[in-house]
């Protein structure tokens, strides 16, 4: 069992430019804030999470398409956070990535032969035309296209055919590890189990390693065999996918795993769920100590407050779980309580506080001056 | 599984091998829908007609054009305010030197053709140059290519911020009055029009995936911005561009109309026409009407097909 890809303490922090003629940095969107992931050469590392935690900016991150403002990424033994352009170009060809809409990441003047040479071209693999149309007929195959695609454009095709097109351009330079952001999430349900499936087929055949990234919870159980949820740019947990499944530890995952139903009518009406109270906070004003503190039906008095909880080992050696109480939660000595919904505040509004007060107080002595 | 894929594939082969072989482009499918569209044609006819006039009109014109016939035979003496209507032979008569007006009108068209192209040509190809440098700079060029495109963006503002007969008229005062100057000036004013067009499209399409999916197969960045940016930007200025030859005429006319244009008034020009017939509006309005008529159906043709095109080649009526 050989690691491909090792993942360090990585950081995306966007900055937030304000100002009329010369920007100034007035905070930062902290999208991805240290992770750590580790995704075993052949195997497929899920990753899941709500909206907005940051799971398609690790994705890029990863594949250094956004760049990283710290920590490291090391692909099979290179650190691709330093490696010069030059090289990280020509390490592009072992990792490749699929994206979510289809329509969107297919040139719509290239047809699909121009698609699919193109990453030929860029790395001058396949030499003369005929060895490169070689090439390009056995991924066609590959994928389930026929042959007369080649000379169609993208607009012709279905959403399913497009993808497969997304997934053969990924696959054509014979990469090792493909980034899978939302590969089905565009795409009809009768179709997505085509594509899952396909994906999983490839693996088989071609030993690929992939790191899928999705908010479908059943596809991600499909396919994956480690589960990473993610909550506001952060791991909150980690495990092989049916113990995840089976024994989620972290409150938020057991908050996820508790909305997904179960097609038993019986199981359904006595299914016990967690609803979270208030919104995901915002990733420029993330809350002190543990992330999730201000949602958690069993936050505590102590710790969860001040104290940014690590990922550590529980139960089996693979299960990694980022709460101080997981123990006590899984034991019962903690009890779940209310949680009152606290107002997010958008970071635009974080400096404007007194403007606030101001109106507030305007309000209250409707006689007196404006401000 | 797999089984079904093929039958499916093999029904799909069917249904492909009726029609054509190739796959449908774009631009292909951009002409289909031009051909469909009424507005189109009308344009294309006007502007057809224009071209065929602006080829032939010395084979076409029944006179010689600097010919002033109608002094020698003593018919127009516009001193006096003498200047004869259409007749059988001239069918819009003279103009104030005694030359046949009809035949102007028809040498006149391949003047107002030329300066309209050459002058949208030299604003297309000086503004695309500045518009896609800053585009691409700004979409790939990181840091350092945010600085490029920020200053080619102030020159261009310069430029803008300058009311367009204005610019027109002091390049042209730079210059010295020639068909040239009429040219470059014209052309000068749509350049930041066609630079700021094509940087901002390029800029949106640099956000696009498929750049993002370019980049990760490992493609350089100037083959991205040539290959990929810069094809799917073209649209917007084409349509500009067709749009643009309708003002440049009617610019290119009111500089003519100052006496900016070719001081040589022998030769025949839509806007010169217009300004000659100035003094004598009262006598024979017709002098002024023809050539302004002629200018503005031109205009129209190209606008008709602009907009015409602008729908055609837009992505949202596309599917």
């Amino acid at each position: 069992m050989t690691n491909l890809v090792e993942v360090k303490d990585l950081e995306v922090h966007f900055p937030i430019k304000r100002g009329v003629l010369f920007d100034r940095v007035v905070g930062h969107v902290k999208a991805v804030d240290g992770v750590d992931l580790t995704i075993v050469k052949g195997k497929t590392y899920g990753l899941v999470g709500e909206s907005g935690c940051g799971k398609s900016t690790l994705g890029r991150a990863l594949l250094q398409l956004t760049p990283p403002t710290g920590g490291e990424v090391v692909f099979d033994g290179v650190p691709l956070t330093s490696l010069p352009p030059k090289q990280l170009r020509a390490m592009r060809r072992r990792m490749q990535m699929i994206f979510q809409d289809p329509m969107s990441s297919l040139d719509p003047r290239m047809n699909v032969e121009s698609i699919l040479t193109e990453g030929l071209r860029a790395h001058g693999v396949g030499g003369n035309r005929t060895e490169r149309r070689a090439v390009i007929a056995k991924t066609l195959d590959a994928v389930g296209l026929p042959r007369w695609a080649l000379s169609r454009y993208p607009h012709e095709f279905s959403g399913g055919q497009r993808q497969r097109i997304g997934i053969a351009r990924a696959l054509v330079l014979g990469p090792e590890l493909i980034v899978a952001d939302e590969p089905v999430s565009a795409l009809d349900v009768s179709i997505q189990a085509q594509v899952v499936n396909l994906l999983d087929e490839l693996q088989d055949q071609l030993g690929l390693t992939y790191l899928v990234i999705a908010h479908d919870l059943a596809v991600v159980r499909h396919i994956s065999d480690t589960v990473g949820v993610m909550y506001l740019g952060a791991l909150v947990e980690e495990a092989a996918a049916d113990d995840i499944y089976a024994t989620p530890l972290h409150p938020y995952t057991r908050a996820l795993m508790s909305a997904v139903p179960v097609p038993d009518p019986d199981v359904e009406d006595r299914r016990e769920r967690i609803l979270l109270a208030g919104d995901l906070p915002s990733p420029a004003n993330p809350p002190s100590g543990c992330r999730f503190h201000t949602r958690c039906p069993w936050a505590q008095p102590t710790r969860c407050r001040d104290e940014r909880p690590a990922l550590r080992v529980i139960g089996t050696a693979t299960h990694r779980v980022a709460c101080h109480w997981a123990e006590d939660i899984e034991a019962g000595r903690l009890r779940p309580h209310s949680v009152e919904a606290s107002l997010v505040t958008p970071p635009e509004m974080a400096g404007a506080k007194e403007a606030q007060g101001a109106l507030e107080s305007a309000l209250e002595n409707p006689g007196g001056p404006v401000i | 599984m797999s089984t079904k894929i093929d039958k499916i594939d093999r029904l799909s082969e069917l249904s492909a091998a009726k029609d054509d072989e190739r796959g449908v482009s774009l631009w292909t499918e951009a002409f289909r829908r031009l051909r469909r569209n009424p507005a189109a044609i009308t344009g294309a006819v006007i502007l057809l007609l224009f071209v065929i006039v602006a080829i032939l009109g010395p084979i076409l014109a029944p006179f010689t054009p600097t010919d002033p016939s109608g002094i020698r035979e003593g018919v127009v003496k516009s001193g006096q305010g003498i200047i004869p209507g259409p007749t059988g032979d001239h069918w819009l008569g003279y103009d104030h030197q005694g030359r046949d007006f009809f035949s102007r009108m028809l040498v006149g068209a391949r003047q107002t053709l030329l300066v309209g192209v050459i002058s949208t040509l030299i604003g297309l190809t000086i503004g695309a140059l500045i518009g896609g440098v800053a585009g691409a700079a700004a979409g790939l060029g990181g840091r350092v290519g945010r600085w490029i495109d920020v200053v080619l963006m102030r020159i261009v503002d310069m430029l803008l911020a300058l009311p367009s007969l204005l610019l027109a008229v002091s390049i042209a005062a730079l210059l010295g009055a020639s068909l040239t100057t009429v040219m470059i000036a014209v052309g000068m004013v749509s350049v930041p029009v066609f630079a700021r067009l094509l940087r901002g499209s390029m800029l949106a399409q640099a956000g696009g995936d498929y750049v993002l999916a370019a980049t990760s197969l490992g493609v350089k960045r100037n083959t991205i911005a040539l290959t990929h940016i810069l094809p799917n930007s073209l649209a917007p200025v084409i349509v500009q561009a067709t749009l643009t030859l309708a003002t440049a005429i009617i610019e290119a006319a009111a500089l003519s109309f100052l006496g900016l244009g070719n001081p040589d008034s022998a030769i025949p020009e839509w806007g010169v026409m217009l300004a000659d017939a100035q003094p004598y509006l009262g006598i024979r309005p017709g002098l002024a009407i023809w050539p302004a008529a002629a200018i503005i159906v031109t205009a129209l043709g190209f606008t008709l097909l602009g907009e015409a095109l602008r729908e055609a080649l837009d992505p949202k009526l596309r599917k």
